[in-house]
């Protein structure tokens, strides 16, 4: 039996039988990606785009229905350039920058995220999550018309897995019945619920928070509320403990009630009860339509690692936290990021196994660094005790008059991209007087850069980035090919550039990674240090 | 390297303790507990040094 756990936003890649279902001897693939949500397909994408071939399995034919991530941050859009569909989502997206805080019916503070020009990208867009992963997996079709060795097999269940020294087993159902699938590597990005991870017997440790929180999209055209995220504590027309009004593309909006632990789930999802919160938030006569609904409960956890063995995890899969932050896709994206380029030069054997090791360091470090901010903001929203719910309303108290407790409002933490400062990955950081925002470990600013922006320029090899100073056209450390980028910072409109790289220095020489985080930096070039930094980049010193 | 002042640091404790009193005068336990909890982030935001109070934490135990 074959039966989908969900309706479909978009049917995208629907059942085919592969040649693998009818070959002799079972097939071996260099990477299986199980699970097509944002997260498996990005993989798939960043892989294909390297020429590493790639099928994806997913249990569905296409994207699901319903409300999940919204909010796409700056680093996010960013990646999606270097794959070449960050257009797309910005296009469809809604840029926001304004945030405001209430406590009942008074603002307790606004914010505004566009802390600097320079930028190809803006802080955040919301997008409905679907039309995030129809746009990549759009790019996977163009990938695949330029020849990039990528396969996605809907209504391809994993039902067992083993796992060997150099190998991983597939038991894989269809509607056609089962066949056996072989992978040199498998990314599990099966989300939270990851069967994959059930079936090696993995943990998934951490903490359920209790309280239950009803989303409804409703779509209605209405001047009374900007584009701006509103957040409200303890609001006045008590439709929830708290309650978050957000805009989306096409009038839709989202509208999030945390409405407590012991919640009868049926009657709250009827729509009269929905409509009931909605009316008394809204005011009685604004017109709308519910176009989705449905109850959710928050968790943060992760596993204890992501790479076990032939095996590696990304996404929700790996780690889970609540949505305060918009941090899940966001996160996991960055996995795909990190993981991509590692994985593509293990595969054709220009780094040695041991780098994707680095890839549980840097991300597992990130990922707590998401669950702490996520779990915070989530205490501050949903205080569990008397005195902390008399703390949270001390501060809002006193941030409607003082500013300095407005930074210990917390109604998210929002996603930024992680700084891998104790990555055994990185290089020297010779450069005195540099940027901290810059230092080594950290994702490259964009910053303009002749017609366009820095971060379009440096593609998705390793690069050199030299500032005032020369350096060869172009390098290449034994079979690892490097790209240089210079500039001269003479011209006034480099500002931007000379703040972000330079600093307080005349010249500069960065060594970037692929995934576009800085690996090394020094004031001159240096072939000798640049060639050691870039070994040891890739897990080759 | 204790940072956190312990010795006696006010120039008239007596002035202080009444003015603390007196600010609670007329509310109810939830609106002084409230109250406390304001004047404590106050006080925190002025401390600022983080190091400091730890130390404070660890000595109202
Ligand atoms: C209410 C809510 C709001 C959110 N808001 C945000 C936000 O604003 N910003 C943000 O960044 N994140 C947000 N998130 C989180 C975001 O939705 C998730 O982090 C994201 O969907 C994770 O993607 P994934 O690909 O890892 O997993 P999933 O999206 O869960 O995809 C897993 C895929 O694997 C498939 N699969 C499962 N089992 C198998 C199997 N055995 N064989 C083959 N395929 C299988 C599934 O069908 C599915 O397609 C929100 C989440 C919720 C619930």
């Amino acid at each position: 039996m074959f039966e989908d756990r969900y309706s479909l936003a978009f049917k995208l890649y629907p059942y085919k039988r592969s040649a693998d279902q009818d070959a002799d001897t079972v097939v071996r693939h260099p990477v299986v990606v199980v699970g097509g949500g944002p997260i498996g397909l990005a993989t798939a994408l960043d892989l294909g785009r390297q020429g590493v071939p790639v099928v994806l399995l997913d249990d569905h034919e296409g994207v699901g229905m319903g409300s999940r991530a919204i909010c796409f941050a700056k680093r996010t859009l960013d990646i999606a350039d270097r794959w070449g569909c960050g257009t797309a989502m910005l296009d469809k997206g809604v840029v926001w920058n304004v945030g405001r805080v209430f406590q009942d019916d008074r603002q307790v503070f606004e914010f505004n995220l566009q802390p600097e020009e320079g930028h190809a990208n803006p802080a955040f867009i919301n997008l409905q999550q679907p039309f995030f992963e129809k746009f990549i997996f759009e790019q996977i079709c163009e990938e695949q018309r330029k020849g990039a060795p990528i396969e996605i097999r809907g209504k391809n269940r994993v039902d067992h897995v083993a796992s060997f020294d150099d190998h991983v087993v597939l038991e894989v159902a269809t509607p056609e019945g089962p066949y056996t699938l072989e992978a040199e590597w498998v990314v599990g990005c099966d989300g939270a619920s990851s069967p994959l991870r059930g079936m090696l017997g993995l943990g998934f440790e951490g903490r359920v928070f209790e309280d239950s929180f009803l989303i409804a999209d409703i779509k209605m055209t209405s001047d009374d509320f900007p584009t701006e995220r509103w957040f409200w504590f303890e609001p006045y027309f008590k439709s929830g403990a708290s309650t978050l009004l957000h805009k989306q593309p096409d009038d839709i909006w989202r509208v999030d009630f945390q409405i407590g632990w012991d919640v009868d789930r049926a009657e709250e999802l009827k729509e009269e009860n929905i409509r009931r919160r909605l009316d008394a938030m809204l005011g009685g006569d604004v017109e709308y339509e519910i176009v989705w609904s449905s109850i959710y409960t928050f968790q943060c956890r992760r596993m204890e690692k992501f790479r076990h063995g032939r095996v590696l995890f990304a996404g929700d899969s790996a780690h889970q936290v609540s949505p305060f932050g918009a941090r899940g896709a966001n996160s996991g994206i960055q996995d795909v990021d990190n993981l991509g380029w590692k994985l593509g030069l293990v595969v054709r054997g220009i780094a040695p196994e041991q780098l994707l090791d680095t890839y549980d360091d840097e991300r597992i470090f990130a990922a707590d660094e998401n669950i702490l901010n996520s779990t915070r903001a989530t205490e501050f929203i949903t205080p569990k005790s008397k005195v902390s719910h008399t703390f949270r309303n001390a501060v809002l108290k006193l941030a409607e008059q003082h500013a300095f407790a407005r930074p210990m409002v917390n109604s998210g933490r929002l996603s930024v991209p992680c700084v891998y400062d104790a990555s055994p990955l990185n290089g020297p950081d010779d450069l005195p007087d540099g940027p901290e925002q810059t230092r080594v470990g950290s994702s490259c600013k964009d910053a303009p850069l002749g017609d366009g922006f820095l971060l379009q320029q440096l593609g998705d090899d390793f690069a050199v980035l030299a500032l005032n100073t020369e350096v060869p056209t172009s390098i290449q450390v034994g079979d690892i090919p490097v790209r240089t980028v210079a500039v001269a910072t003479s011209d006034e409109s480099f500002g931007a550039l000379s703040e972000r790289y330079l600093g307080a220095a005349k010249s500069a020489v960065y060594l970037i990674r692929p995934d576009q985080h800085v690996a090394g930096r020094w004031s001159t070039f240096d072939e000798t240090a640049v060639h050691a930094a870039t070994l040891k980049a890739c897990g080759r010193d | 390297m204790a940072k956190l002042i312990t010795h006696p640091n006010m120039a008239s404790p007596d002035d202080f303790y009444a003015d603390l009193i007196a600010a609670h005068e007329g509310k109810s336990d939830a609106e002084s507990e409230a109250f406390n909890a304001r004047l404590i982030l106050v006080l925190a935001n002025h401390i600022g040094d983080q190091a400091v109070l730890k130390e404070a934490l660890v000595a109202s135990q």
